[in-house]
Parts: structure tokens; sequence; C-alpha cells
């Protein structure tokens, strides 16, 4: 029963997700209608100093891209048939070094598929975004804490490094609504992108130890920025395929990779002792987390992993998962897309998954699984 | 007429005889006359052989996607929100092509902006394919009997989408009067620049005149619109409201006497209430110091088919949201009897309470026949289905519904009497 000094509301996951990109620093909301992701887009005419209704997902993102390169930190929030239009325009913003967010509501799939149910169908296509397979930080939420949390830490993670972000979730992460007490969460400190102070010559791509280099918004007239999002120098020129302007496309792998520590965010609710270990993500690991509580109540010690930090994948998880026997993926999708990016195409003895689609994976069925060889 | 340079002294990057270096100086020239800043201009470029001109430009120069220049072109300019800024976007007939929408949109919603299409009536980075804005009778390398159809007329396109600017001129000697008057104007402005790329076009039609092709086609060379346009400005709302706060509160006054959780499908039609109702459920719930959750189910369509809505009540907190076999089906209509049929059918104990107007489905629950939709109307039986079950199955006291009910609009509508009536 509640206690009555909480601060409790019968609210969705959109509401949290939406306060929290703004508390965050994120300023601008652009965005093209799709369900489930309408209720963002609701909130976020409420709340975002400015929201612009785009006619379509290409110019989203073109618009996007235009706000950053004047200093602005935007989002926008869709499912896959407007990611799917978003893709190049994601690749340019990750190539022009642009802080932003792209929410990716997972709806069940191929194709237009059906609007109004969940899935977990995406992780595949956001891996795959970029030509060369370069990396796009992605982050998942697992319960309405990381609504607010990772939610955050999305946009930190866009403003820190200069890159889109993508944040996965789910039609009945940001649909459903529950009775929530937010006097818990933490404050979430606003972040600014860092700029160029220096007097001399501005490079808008040359970068220090941290990989990441100093922003300046053409707004300002005290030096000149070139933005491309062709191979170029650290100048921001064009180059074909010069020794400099390689190594600065490499950079921006470099630049994902070596931050990962400070974006990666995961549960590891370990159970010494325990040879099985339930691994999931999204919208399953509510399901999930129920069914490791009725395992243990029946005796059977297993450990559970929720990753919330999907790509790159942290070397952390690859850490956890050698360690146990038996690994059980659960995921809302039919090939266990994440199970495939931990383990590859010839996976491993004792390494099985629970999927499905149309239907948020039951409790029980993951029950199941763990008990199937005992 | 200021004396800064916005072009670095090397040579630009274009084939000879070329129009893209003359577009290029008289841009140089107009915005000189204009007395601006270099770095008080951002210069967009798109992807064909125009868009490589930006390494000779000393404005801001940004290089994005082919036909997307436009569209971020629009994101810079509201970025930015600033009249003293000039954002100028260089394009070619293809690049206008792909990014019509874009052209459209801009003018539409008029961005200040002025976009220069460099038309050379084919494009010219790829080897002289025909683009939409090949006129009739003009030949390109993959197209040498010339094409069949008439070219895109984009000035009386953009007059058509309230572009504040347009003007159409040969791109042969100066012309940076009519560029300036472009760049000057606040709003969406375009000028189209006619070229023969002497790669492909040149050679293909060997001995043309530019200004035959333009006549031939019918283009006219002209300003076809000034002034009458539009400026976007970017909605910037100060210190907007927070969306967690104390007007959501939902503070427990009421005791329910429930020791596990239950679960609660109501199934019943669109425009029904079924999602109100669900979310009145819930509400009560909370206020009776349970924890509660709503997933709602529907097509895509709003206001027709099913529409159905799981509620969970439990005194422990809830770990997963999702439906299992419900402890008590309610099914309101025939809608609702057909989207919760398999339910019903896997149900081997619990309740189903049903409008007595329906079949009642292969089930194991409890079959309980309530005249939901004759009580108080279609509109309302979903309302009055769940003070039902809340009465009937002792959920929480009844007046946790009643101050739910009471607190919303729909209470003006519907006499709570009538609801209390089982």
């Amino acid at each position: 029963m509640h206690d009555n000094k909480k601060n409790l509301a019968f609210i969705d996951g959109s509401r949290l997700i939406t306060e929290a990109l703004v508390r965050a620093g994120a300023d601008t909301f652009v965005g093209y209608p799709i369900t489930p992701a309408n209720l963002l887009y609701l909130y976020a005419t409420k709340r975002f100093p400015t929201m612009l209704a785009a006619p379509d997902e290409i110019t989203t993102l073109q618009w996007m891209s235009g706000f950053a390169i004047s200093g602005h930190v935007p989002v926008t929030a869709t499912s896959f048939p407007g990611y799917a239009l978003m893709v190049e325009s994601i690749g340019m913003a990750a190539m022009m070094e642009l802080p932003m967010v792209i929410i990716l509501v997972q709806r069940l799939g191929p194709a237009t598929g059906t609007a109004t149910r969940g899935a977990q169908g995406d992780l595949n296509v956001v891996f795959g975004t970029m030509s060369g397979g370069y990396s796009l930080p992605t982050f998942s939420i697992s319960n309405y804490h990381d609504c607010w949390e990772v939610s955050a830490k999305a946009v930190h993670t866009a403003i820190e490094l200069r890159t889109p972000v993508v944040l996965l979730t789910s039609k009945e992460m940001v649909m459903t609504q529950q009775s929530f007490d937010w006097s818990d969460l933490p404050e979430i400190a606003p972040k600014k992108v860092k700029q160029f102070e220096g007097e001399g010559q501005y490079f808008p791509y040359k970068a220090d130890e941290s990989l990441v280099s100093d922003f300046l918004p053409v707004s300002q007239n005290k030096h000149q920025v070139r933005i491309t999002a062709s191979t170029h120098d650290t100048r921001g020129i064009l180059q074909n395929s010069t020794p400099e302007a390689i190594n600065n496309t490499k950079r921006l792998e470099e630049k994902v990779n070596k931050h990962l520590d400070s974006y990666t965010l995961y549960d590891f609710d370990e159970q010494e002792g325990a040879e099985t270990l339930v691994v999931s993500w999204d919208i399953s690991s509510l399901a999930s987390r129920e069914a490791v509580v009725e395992l243990r109540n029946k005796g059977k010690m297993v450990s559970l992993l929720i990753a919330k930090t999907l790509l790159p994948i942290p070397k952390v998880y690859i850490d956890i998962i050698q360690r146990y026997k038996k690994v059980v993926v659960v995921e809302e999708n039919l090939k266990g897309q994440f199970r495939q990016l931990l383990f590859g195409a010839a996976g491993r003895e004792g390494v099985t998954g629970v999927n499905g689609i149309a239907k948020m994976i039951n409790p029980s069925e993951i029950v199941e699984e763990v008990m199937r060889y005992e | 007429m200021n004396s800064k340079n916005f072009l670095t002294d090397s040579q630009l990057p274009f084939c000879k005889g070329c129009g893209h270096a003359l577009v290029a100086k008289n841009t140089e020239k107009a915005l000189q006359k204009l007395n601006v800043d270099p770095l008080d201009v951002v210069l967009v470029t798109d992807i064909g052989c125009h868009g490589i001109v930006d390494k000779s430009f000393l404005t801001h120069t940004v290089h994005g996607l082919h036909g997307r220049s436009s569209a971020l072109a629009a994101g810079i300019a509201a970025g930015l929100n600033n009249p003293g800024k000039k954002v100028i976007v260089f394009t070619g007939d293809g690049g206008a092509t792909i990014g019509m929408q874009h052209l459209i949109g801009g003018a539409h919603l008029g961005f200040d902006m002025t976009v220069v299409v460099h038309n050379n009536m084919l494009y010219g980075m790829t080897g002289g394919q025909p683009s939409e804005f090949t006129p009739c009778g003009f030949k390109t390398p993959t197209l040498p009997e010339g094409s069949s159809k008439e070219g895109y007329d984009i000035c009386e396109l953009m007059v058509a989408a309230g572009a504040s600017y347009v003007e159409r001129v040969i791109g042969i000697g100066d012309y940076s009067d009519s560029l300036a008057k472009a760049f000057s104007s606040s709003g969406f402005s375009l000028v189209e620049v006619m070229e023969i790329c002497p790669s492909y076009g040149v050679k293909s039609n060997p001995g043309i005149k530019l200004s035959q092709v333009v006549e031939n086609a019918g283009w006219n060379v002209k300003v076809f619109a000034d002034g009458k346009g539009h400026s976007f400005k970017k909605p910037l709302k100060e210190n907007t409201e927070s969306l967690i706060s104390e007007k959501l509160e939902i503070k427990p006054k009421y005791q329910s006497e429930i020791k596990k959780p239950v679960s609660i499908l109501i199934s019943g039609s669109a425009g029904e209430g079924v999602q109100s109702a669900a979310e009145f459920l819930a509400k009560a719930g909370i206020l009776s110091g349970l924890n509660t959750t709503k997933k709602g189910s529907y097509p895509v369509t709003v206001g027709v088919g099913f529409s159905a809505s799981d509620v969970i009540l439990s005194p422990k907190p809830i770990l997963f949201t999702g439906s299992t076999n419900p402890d008590i089906l309610v099914i309101t209509s025939a809608d609702g009897l057909n989207f919760a049929r398999n339910t019903a059918a896997k149900m081997t104990s619990g309740k189903l309470y049903i409008d007595d107007s329906l079949d009642v489905p292969e089930t194991g629950a409890q079959v309980i026949r309530v005249p939901f939709r004759e009580k108080l109307g279609a509109r309302t039986s979903s309302l009055y289905a769940v003070f039902y079950i809340v009465h009937h199955e002792k959920l929480f006291p009844i007046d946790a519904m009643k101050e739910v009910f009471l607190s919303n609009k729909i209470s003006k509508k519907v006499s709570i009497e009538s609801l209390l009536q089982f």
C-alpha cells in the first residue's frame, strides 16, 4: 500500500521522457506524427521552448540538423517507418557531429505492420544505420525510472560527444499509464555544448585527446565555421581520401567508443552461485524482472542483466555473460536481435532466447525457458 | 558597396565556360552591394558540381545531402531566428527535383532564406542524365533523342507556394542586382539561374543558344514575385510548465481489501468510453492505496472498431504491466466480444461480465450477464460496467470511484446516481 508522503500520480512514460529531455538541455522538438510516438509529440508541444511540426521525417532530421548547426539541441520521436526515412540524414548529422536525440518507439513490423502493437524489432536497423557500420550511441528504457534517467543521459551523451543519439523504446513503455511515485527521481542538471574559445583559427573538426572537437554555431561572426557531411579534413574542407580526412572519419567511431564507459548504463542483479543469466532490454525487462523474482521464489538461482546502453555493446556485458553456463536472452522479436549482436550467428552452447511478436512476452514464458533443462 | 571578399583567391572548381562560376562571382558582388559581413552569411550547398564551391567561400559553409539543402537551410534559418543573417542555398536542378517538397514547404512557411537554383537542365556530375527540369527537345548524353516532356517551371511553383521574391535570370554577365534583391527580401526567395553545362549540354546540343532554349521552353525571364510573402517566426515559449507537478498528485485516502493483484480486461467499442472508464478505475485504485497500470489496445482507426483496456490493481508494486489471463473480463459490445473471444476461451477461472444482449462465448470463467448497454446507453456502458464491478467485486470503496468521476467533466453529462444503480 502507498505511503501518503509520496508524490503519486497516474502517468505514462512519454510524460517522464519529455520532461527529462528538456531538463537535460534539449530545447527544440521537431516532429512528424506517427503512432505510437504521438504522446511524445503532444507533450513536446506543451513543454519544449521550441516545437516545430515538420511535413515529413526527412525534413524533420534536416531541420533538426539546421537547429543544431545554429547552436540548439534538438529532439524528435518516431517509429520505424519514419526512422527509415531519416537514415541518410542521421548519417549526415553524425558526420557533421551534431548533437541530437532520435527517439525510436518500436512497433510491430515489417513495413507499416501494426501501428498500435508494440515490438522490439528495430535494434538491427539502428545497428546498421550508418554506411561503414559506424556506431550511434543507443539507449533503451527498461522501466519508468529509466524514462527519466536514461532519457537525460541520451541528451547529455549527444551534447558531450557531439553526436546523434538513439533512444529506443516501445509502444507499451510510452503509452501505458501506471501509478508512479516521482519523489525519488534524481535532479537532472542541464548540459550545454562545449564551444571553442580560442583566438586563433577555428578548426571545426580538430579534436584533442578527448576526440571531441569544440563546437561553434553559425550564429557567431568571430570565426568561420565549415560543416560538411562528405569526407573532410579538420577544416571541414571536402577531401577525397587524404590521410587527414580518413583519420577524421575513423575518429567518429573512436570517439563514441573511447567514452563508452561514461555512458554505459545497465542493471546487474547477481545471485551468487547462479549458473543461469537472464538478459533483457526495453519492454521485455518488465517480464524478465518479474520472472526472476518468481524463479528465486521457486528456489532457482538466477542472475539478471538489463541492458540500457545497447550500442556500442559495452565490454562489461561480454564479461558478465561469459561467466554463465546458461544465458537466456528475452526480447520481443522473432530472431533474437540483441542475442545475435552478443553471440553472433554461431551462438554458443547454453544460449537460448525467449522471443515472440505481437504480444508482450509473459513472465511465465521466461520461467519455463529457464527451467527447461532442470 | 563594401570591398570585403566573400571568395578566396583560389580558382573556382568548375569546368571552363560553366555558369556556376558566374553564380559564385555574382553572389559575392551582390553581398558586397548589400554591405554584409561574410560571417553573417551561411552558405548551404547541395550535392552536384555547384556544391563543391563551398571551399571557395569565406562565409560560414554547410554542405549536406543531395536534395536536402533547402530543408537544412530552413532549420538553420529558423534556429538563427535573426533577419540580420543571410542564409543562402546553392542547389542544382537535380537537387531541386529531389527536394521539391522542401522548396514548396520553405516558400509556404516563409523561412528567411534565398535559394539559388543552378539550372543547367541536366545532371552534370553523374554523366548528363535528364532531370525533371529538362525542357522538351533538349538532348543529353543519356537522352540523345531529346526530352519528350516539359520541364518544371520552378518559378511558377514558388509563386503558387507563397515565396516573397522569385526571379528567373539568364546566367550570363552581371545579374548581381537580382541576387541582391533576393538576399535582401524578408521571407523565402528564389532565383533560378539558367545555364548550359559545357561538358554535356553544349556537346549534346551543338550550336544551341541558352536564351533560345529558355524561350522555346516557354520560361519567362522576369521577376515573378516581389515582396508579397511572409517571414517565418520561430515559436518560442519561455519557462514552460513542468509536466511533473503537484497537479497530477493523487493522495490515497481510501483502503482496499484486496490481498493480491487483480487483472481486469475491459473490452468494448471505440467511442463508448472504454479508455476513460479504465482510467477512472485505475485512478480510483490509486486513491484506494493500490498500485495500478492501464494499457490500451485499439485498431489504428480512432473512432471505429474495438477498444480494450487492461487494468491491473495490486497491493504490491507491479513489475510486468502486460496482459495475462484476466481475473475479470468485462465485455460491453459486439466489437469487444470479437476482440476478447480468445481471451475468454483461455480463462479457466475468474469472472466474465458480459452485456446481456451478447451471446456468451466459450469460457471457463463464471459468467455474469448485465444490461450494461441498456442501463445508461451504449456510450456510457463501459463507465457503468466499471462502477458495477468495483461494487460487486468489492475491489475498493465505491466512494473512490465517485470521487474520481466527480472530478471529471463527464460528471456534468452523466449523473452519479445513475451509475450507482446496481
